[in-house]
């Protein structure tokens, strides 16, 4: 066997084998984030488990993220005439209108007469 | 194989040669690359994850809300209203609701009272007491045995103790709830005995919750009725990603990115030109030269995806999207903690790397293309 001598330069890694490094890390930080969604599944049946017993108990409608306003706190139930209940283009006081979007069948009302 | 494999390798080993002689110009394309997928996928990601969780905990609501209106403005519900939607076929319960709002100058929030109904579970008050959501109890300091006092805005006065707070793992729904009794109820709000809030209709057959709904409104025509299915609707069209301020956000992100990609496509520099032209001098195929600058192209973009990505699931998850947390809070002073449930929609994210990747690297070869297929004595000049 040849012995290699101290003073002999390593080779320097080629351009490939650091790339693949590379993404070895980077697949290793999605597959890693995958795997934790996949694996988190237990703990988050549990929690909502528990808030939709205490929606079926307390017959909650709406998420209590826009605690701003009445009409905000609860837009499914809100009143008619308040802001931004027909969409983000009517008047609104609050950043919270510029995230609500039209209802999906605004405009689309008809009148249906009782068949005679 | 073995050879074709090599052949490839080396035209890989020669990308990252060239890409590592333009360091800070490539090393600064990546995070910008990556910022952009970061922005996108944040929004997806949190859209995505707010938007299963109001339908999993909201697939418990009352099934259909009736609530009186009077030119165009919530009314309360009376006796009779109660005792005709009774009568319906096909509803198995009828329960009249007592909640309200309170603006709570003290804690400078507004708070959602609440008379919890009759059932089975048992979150029961008794008269002087309340149970509290941890957003309140946050905002007012107080915690069970302690006293909350509230002052009605006709200046009534109500002094409970607090019983207990709901469960934080439950503050996406109840982080403002104040739950007290039917009689310190109305006499704080001076509502008279038979009046309600509104109704909450169980039906026996989910099936008819449309049909019953539409029986309601011929019954009691100044009533309007809100079903689950609109509840559910509602918090969606808040959070879909592709519409209000997350539009606005992601617009702001694509036209960046999108001018990137225009200026890779409008040509090459005379260095990268001069590049292909000494490559193709001494003899490289034209269809090795855009073999390898591919591949340029994919390690900047699947790079900047994956990094991007990664960085967007632990800032939404691990983070709980605390750079949209101003934006979501707007005006609220009291916002609920809550954890989201980590879950990846496998089309969104397809979506998001075709539309992040592909059109990155397919910009990159027209001028590539050109230049390669150019005579080289003409491209090195």
């Amino acid at each position: 066997m040849t012995a290699i001598s101290p003073n002999a330069r390593r080779e320097p890694m080629r351009g490939s084998t650091r790339a693949a490094a590379l993404f070895t890390v980077l697949a290793g930080a999605f597959l890693a984030a995958l795997a934790h969604a996949g694996l988190s599944g237990g703990t988050a049946a549990v929690r909502q488990a528990e808030t939709r017993a205490l929606v079926a108990e307390l017959g909650l409608t709406d998420l209590a993220l826009f605690t701003e306003a009445r009409y905000t706190r609860n837009p499914s139930l809100a009143d008619l005439h308040s802001a931004f209940q027909d969409g983000p283009l009517t008047f609104e006081h609050f950043p919270s209108g510029s995230l609500v979007a039209p209802p999906h069948d605004l405009g689309r009302g008809r009148i249906e007469t009782p068949a005679e | 194989m073995r050879a074709a494999f090599e052949r490839r390798r080396h035209l890989l080993d020669f990308a990252v040669a060239s890409l590592l002689r333009r360091p800070a110009k490539n090393v600064g394309l990546i995070v910008v690359y990556a910022l952009v997928v970061f922005l996108l996928a944040s929004v997806m990601l949190f859209g995505t994850a707010v938007r299963r969780e109001a339908s999993a905990v909201l697939d418990a609501a009352p099934e259909i809300a009736a609530q009186a209106m009077k030119m165009g403005r919530h009314d309360m519900s009376t006796a009779d209203d109660v005792a005709a939607l009774k009568g319906l076929r096909g509803v198995r319960r009828v329960e009249p609701r007592l909640w309200g709002y309170l603006w709570d100058s003290a804690g400078a929030a507004n708070y959602t009272l609440k008379v919890p109904t009759a059932n089975e579970t048992g979150l029961t008050v008794a008269k002087g007491e309340s149970i509290i959501g941890e957003g309140v109890a946050r905002a007012r300091k107080v915690s069970p045995g302690k006293m909350l006092f509230l002052v009605s805005p006709a200046g009534k006065f109500l002094k409970t103790k607090v019983k207990a707070v709901l469960p934080s793992t439950t503050a996406l729904v109840s982080t403002d709830l104040v739950l007290v009794e039917e009689g310190d109820f109305r006499a704080f709000f001076e509502l008279p005995p038979a009046v309600w809030t509104d109704v909450a209709l169980t039906v026996t057959n989910p099936r008819e919750v449309t049909t019953i709904a539409e029986k309601a409104s011929v019954k009691l025509p100044g009533h309007r009725f809100v079903t689950r299915a609109d509840m559910i609707r509602t918090t969606e069209a808040l959070f879909s990603w592709r519409e209000g301020l997350a539009l606005a956000l992601l617009g702001g992100a694509l036209v960046a990115f999108a001018i990137l990609a225009f200026d890779k496509a409008s040509g090459l520099s005379a260095e990268e030109r001069r590049e292909i032209g000494i490559l193709k001098a001494i003899g490289w195929e034209t269809s090795d030269v855009i073999l390898m600058k591919l591949w340029e192209g994919l390690l900047i973009s699947l790079a900047a995806f994956l990094l991007g990505f990664a960085a967007a699931y632990a800032h939404v998850f691990l983070w709980s999207a605390s750079l949209f947390e101003p934006v979501l809070k707007g005006w609220s002073t009291l916002y609920p903690r809550f954890p989201l449930t980590p879950e990846i929609d496998a089309l969104e994210l397809a979506t998001l790397a075709v539309l992040t990747v592909v059109p990155y690297v397919a910009a990159i070869q027209v001028p590539i293309w050109r230049t390669a297929t150019a005579d080289p004595d003409v491209v090195m000049r």
